[in-house]
């Protein structure tokens, strides 16, 4: 059992112009841990996000990987060529909006092939057979398997996002929002599902969200962020049951009936 | 000549040619890779081959002997007006018979007769990358061939297959270059793909619109992608050219009359007038001679 953090973050700070977008983020990452980052809009929640997962480049800071191999690197020293491997097969993107995580004029079977084909697979029974089972996976019926995401349900595309990004085995799966444009009975349905991947892969994740009731389903330990600034973190149950900051306990006795 | 204006030698600027010349060496230099360059105006509408006629212009000396074709025949609008507007503007001598030739200019076929060592081929292409079905981003499709990620054709394959059950695409079908580059054969059919691998001539593609031009030197490996369980076959037809008997060229398919009569003949004119002139006869063919009379 490895016992090293999967990601080490260190003073990780991303300034727009004079304006802050994230300052001084230190945290690590263990693996088959899930960490919620919460705050309200506008807290640095994305802009944290999109560091974390090289989508963004910080203005300082580091952030370290472990990978496969059991090597460290930092992230923004990766060649391009070995960030985008990284990117489609150690690490999912789960957006909040499906239509950006997917290709909608392309079928349900593509869109969950497609990084397999990006690696270089080359039979398409097995592609197929892969693609039809994570739809199982992620309870839509295989024979929708030709149908384009155009013709599926929010729910539905975001279940597709999901199995497109864990065909691969990825280690660590990043979400940005991922129940943020569903209802509310197909977000709890949703929420099930993730845990259960997550469970059953041993994934580590990485959730940003502003609603504190996804974060005390989902994940292990919890961030809370103000101004771009970390302001308070610890294991979930504790900062949700417990907060001491005052701005946490504002934020926990306003929105949470969990 | 009168002491009115006049064209330079095949229209084009001598510094012109020399820009076009620099980017198709760069081509060969890069098999498969497309490489941008600055697009002139011609004396001609777009889609009717000016990326073709560029590079033809900027390749053609007054010794060339030219050839043009479209679909496989010299005798259509476009094949003729390109033919002509080189008579005109550079007064090279031109013909049919693709033996003949040193340049020839096509759109759609590469001529059924091998091309040989000295030769050039000059595709008129309209789009010349490869992954604009899937990817319209120019700057995201630069960085997939700059990176070699060319999962998303395969993606296409795929679609392919999941909707007809077996790879529909039988034109522009795309190929792998020397193992690196993924490229567009042009509206070719899939068909002439397999005379593209290991050519003895050079192969030249203008693309005037999208201001490309990428080449395959001599002796290029070109390979079709497919899948190990659906591999890449090309057309194959029932019957023989209906004029000269060709079996295993690509044929053309034209309605005889309004009752619903039809033949299959050689989209290659030339080969098929050339193999008549042999004394070869297909089941509706006339002898040469006769037809002649
Ligand atoms: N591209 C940008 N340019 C300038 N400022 C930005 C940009 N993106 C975000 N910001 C600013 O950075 C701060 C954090 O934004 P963001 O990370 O989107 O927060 P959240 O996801 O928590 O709503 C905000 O003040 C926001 O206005
Ligand atoms: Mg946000």
């Amino acid at each position: 059992m490895s016992v090293e953090p999967l990601l080490k973050v260190n003073g990780l700070t991303k300034m727009y112009g004079a304006r802050i977008g994230c300052a001084d983020v230190s945290f690590d990452l263990w693996p088959g841990e899930v960490l919620a980052i919460v705050g309200e809009s506008g807290s640095g929640k994305t802009t944290l996000l999109s560091c974390l997962s090289t989508r963004l480049e910080a203005t300082s800071g580091s952030v370290e990987y472990h990978m496969r191999d059991g090597a460290y690197r930092e992230l923004s020293r990766l060649t391009e060529a070995e960030r985008r491997f990284l990117m489609r097969t150690d690490w999912g993107f789960v957006h909040q909006n499906p239509a950006d995580g997917l290709r909608m004029t392309v079928s349900a079977g593509a869109n969950v092939g497609e990084r397999l084909m990006a690696i270089g697979h080359r039979r398409y029974g097995e592609i197929r057979e892969a693609a039809s089972d994570w739809l199982s996976r992620v309870e839509i019926s295989p024979t929708r398997i030709d149908d384009q995401p155009r013709a599926f349900s929010g729910g539905m595309r975001q279940r597709l996002q999901i199995a497109r990004n864990l065909i691969t085995g990825p280690r660590l799966v990043f979400m940005d929002e991922p129940t943020g444009g569903l209802d509310v009975s197909v977000q709890a349905r949703l929420l099930d599902l993730v845990r259960g991947l997550v469970h059953d892969l041993g994934l580590s994740a990485i959730v940003v969200t502003h609603d504190l009731a996804v974060a005390r389903l989902l994940s292990h330990r919890m961030m809370v962020m103000k101004d771009g600034h970390v302001i308070e973190q610890g294991l979930t149950d504790r900062v949700l049951d417990d907060p001491r900051e005052p701005y946490t306990q504002l934020l926990v006795s306003s929105i949470l009936q969990v | 000549m009168s002491g009115l204006a006049t064209y330079n030698f095949a229209y084009l600027d001598e510094q012109t040619k020399r820009m076009i010349r620099r980017a198709i060496l760069k081509a060969i230099a890069i098999p498969g890779y497309q490489v941008p360059f600055a697009s002139r105006e011609m004396p001609m509408p777009y889609g009717w081959g000016t990326g073709g006629v560029q590079v033809t212009a900027a390749i053609l000396g007054p010794s060339d002997v030219l050839k043009v074709i479209d679909q496989g025949a010299d005798d259509t609008t476009n094949a003729v007006s390109i033919r002509a507007f080189f008579q005109k503007v550079a007064n090279v001598e031109v013909t049919t018979r693709t033996k003949e030739a040193t340049i020839i200019q096509t759109r759609h076929r590469i001529p059924e007769e091998k091309l040989t060592e000295g030769q050039v081929l000059v595709y008129q292409v309209p789009i010349p990358e490869p992954l604009r079905f899937l990817e319209p981003r120019e700057t995201e499709t630069r960085k997939m061939h700059a990176l070699s990620e060319y999962g998303l054709m395969h993606v296409k394959l795929y679609e392919d297959i999941a909707r007809n059950g077996h790879i529909a695409t039988t034109y522009a079908y795309p190929v792998k270059v020397e193992g690196r580059y993924v490229m567009d054969p042009s509206p070719t059919p899939k068909f002439d793909n397999p005379k593209m691998h290991m050519s003895e001539a050079l192969q030249l593609f203008g693309a005037g619109r999208e201001k490309r031009i990428y080449a395959l030197p001599p002796f290029t490996d070109v390979v079709s992608l497919d899948f190990d369980d659906h591999p890449f076959t090309v057309q194959s037809f029932e019957k023989p050219c209906a004029l000269c008997g060709a079996e295993g060229v690509y044929l053309d398919e034209v309605v005889l009359d309004d009752r619903g009569g039809r033949m299959f003949v050689c989209s290659d004119t030339d080969y098929c007038e050339d193999r008549r002139a042999q004394g070869f006869l297909g089941d509706q063919g006339v002898p040469l001679k006769e037809a002649a009379e």
